[in-house]
């Protein structure tokens, strides 16, 4: 970060354009976030409905005489859906929120001063970060029991939980690495001010420092949740019953060869729905507090 | 050999750390030949979706302006719906149309997978190589032909050397996200390590041993391609710029 500062204010390299140190600041924003920024715009939307609506035609003109048209056939699946769209909203705010406390803490245990604690939570961190989602996915729809009995009590844990579980692993390690990145872009002299200050440690990162990194934190952590929502459809591979199942099962029990597109560009239509004001959002908090830092 | 195959068993009958792969030749070849598949899967992967990158890059710097369009759609699609629907999209949507003589498909899932993750991957690719190109400045291209060199010959050995340098970042986060995106392959039945792991705790019963396995071998492999690319990162980066 040092040398980035020292390149940026002393002008090494003026033969570069502004946009190839844009370009690098991003990079290593989103290797810090693990994920692509989504840049949804209306444009998108305008073409989901486009693909819908092919998708209706061709139902309809592939349709015999007695099957029913296909608005009629989506909204009475639409209820169905709708129950599968609220399982995945809620896995992925239980996810987001395991994923961001664990992370938090994860965070800072890797800028701790103690060796063990801040190698221990490199390494966990990286470890979660290499893992594909999918793989962590398995790993807790698998590996946590279907109950646990606790004091003569036995109280199962449904599958969409152990899926929450297994989304909210790769959320803590990325959260961690936002956290940590954003601690470290706060400038060092914020640090020996607050300790002429006599703030000690704690004190300052709580006081000083970390109020002044939720700023930063607040786009790549929308981003993230973003990603996460439409990471949950990937439970339906390991059978949990939320949106992308419930489709597969009206599909086959519809057994009409031409609903394929309709079905599956009203689910993304939904995703979008949901998913673009966040996008747009970020977009702007991002572009805000480019300028004031 | 024998010899290490032989303590894997020995293991298996003291700890119950039932290591199938290791002792058991059936299993053995199919795990490394899953492992093998998720290797080649992301080589053919990293190598067409550069190209695709590439190819798209030049397309969008062209004078034609249907050519722009496409591949600027080309982008937003593939940017901004998840890969399981695209992979979903070739392998059920297409797939099914291309029928061979016998009613067979003509395409194979494993040829499905390699097109729709590279065309995945090529999507931010195409992005990450133009604004590197347009990164570097219309003035060293014109320093450099002032020197006397030809429009092929900047581009050759100035434009791309720096463009390239430029992007390097951003195309690490996206092949390393591309490894990891491989798994998915696994919801087409495509005999990658996630697929045949699956296969072999399901036969011999031991989930927890082969859950471990497979995510120590995906941080192994993840984890070289990461430290790889970042070696190169630092010893190809341009002096006194990024970090």
């Amino acid at each position: 970060m040092n040398d980035f500062h020292v390149a940026q204010t002393s002008g090494v390299l003026p033969v570069l354009l502004p946009l190839a140190e844009r370009m690098t600041r991003a990079a290593l924003r989103e290797r810090a976030m693990g994920s692509p920024t989504l840049r949804l715009d209306s444009s998108h939307g305008v073409a989901l409905v486009v693909a819908f609506l092919c998708g209706c035609g061709i139902t309809q003109a592939q349709s015999q005489a007695a099957d029913p048209s296909i608005f009629t056939t989506l909204w009475k699946w639409t209820p169905l859906l709708a129950r599968g769209f609220v399982f995945n909203l809620a896995i992925s705010f239980m996810a987001m929120a395991i994923g961001t406390i664990a992370g938090l803490f994860l965070g800072f245990a890797q800028i701790s001063l103690l060796p063990p604690v801040k190698k221990g939570a490199f390494f966990a961190t990286h470890f979660f970060r290499n893992a594909p989602w999918l793989v962590l996915l398995f790993y807790c729809m698998f590996l946590l029991p279907f109950q646990v009995t606790v004091l003569g009590v036995t109280i199962p844990i449904p599958d969409w939980t152990k899926a929450t579980l297994g989304l909210a692993l790769p959320v803590m390690a990325n959260v961690s690495e936002i956290v940590r990145g954003a601690i470290q872009s706060i400038p060092t002299t914020q640090w020996e001010a607050a300790t002429s200050l006599a703030f000690n440690r704690r004190q300052t990162l709580w006081m000083i420092i970390f109020p002044q990194c939720i700023k930063r934190m607040l786009p790549p952590w929308m981003n993230l949740y973003a990603i996460l929502t439409m990471a949950t459809v990937l439970a339906s591979i390991v059978g949990v019953n939320e949106m992308m199942t419930l489709t597969q099962r009206a599909l086959s029990a519809e057994s009409r060869p031409g609903l394929l597109l309709a079905f599956y560009s009203y689910v993304l239509l939904w995703f979008f729905l949901y998913c673009y004001p966040i996008a747009r959002w970020t977009v702007r908090l991002e572009a805000r507090y480019a300028v004031n830092q | 050999m024998q010899l290490v195959w032989d303590w894997f068993r020995w293991l298996n009958e003291s700890t119950g750390i039932n290591l199938t792969i290791f002792y058991d030749q059936f299993d053995r070849s199919r795990f490394a030949s899953g492992f093998l598949m998720t290797v080649k899967l992301s080589v053919i992967c990293i190598v067409s979706s550069v190209v695709i990158g590439v190819v798209g890059a030049w397309i969008q710097g062209s004078r034609l302006r249907v050519a722009r369009t496409i591949v600027h759609w080309y982008i937003q699609a593939f940017r901004n719906t998840p890969p399981l629907v695209q992979l979903y999209f070739f392998y059920f949507g297409l797939g099914s149309l291309l029928k061979a003589a016998g009613g067979g498909p003509l395409i194979t899932n494993v040829t499905w997978a390699i097109v729709s993750l590279s065309f995945f991957a090529g999507a931010f690719n195409v992005e990450i190589f133009r604004s590197g190109i347009e990164a570097v400045p219309r003035t060293t291209l014109e320093a450099a032909e002032s020197l006397g060199f030809s429009r092929a010959q900047a581009y050759l050995r100035i434009v791309l050397p720096l463009a390239f340098r430029i992007s390097l970042p951003a195309l690490n986060n996206n092949l390393v996200n591309l490894v990891k995106t491989t798994t998915l392959a696994y919801a087409i039945a495509v005999p990658e390590m996630l697929y045949v792991s699956s296969q072999i705790w399901s036969d011999e019963l031991n989930v927890p041993v082969m859950m471990n396995v497979l995510l120590i071998c995906y941080f192994v492999l993840v984890g070289i391609l990461v430290y790889l690319m970042h070696r190169w990162e630092r010893a190809i980066r341009v002096p006194g710029f990024g970090i």
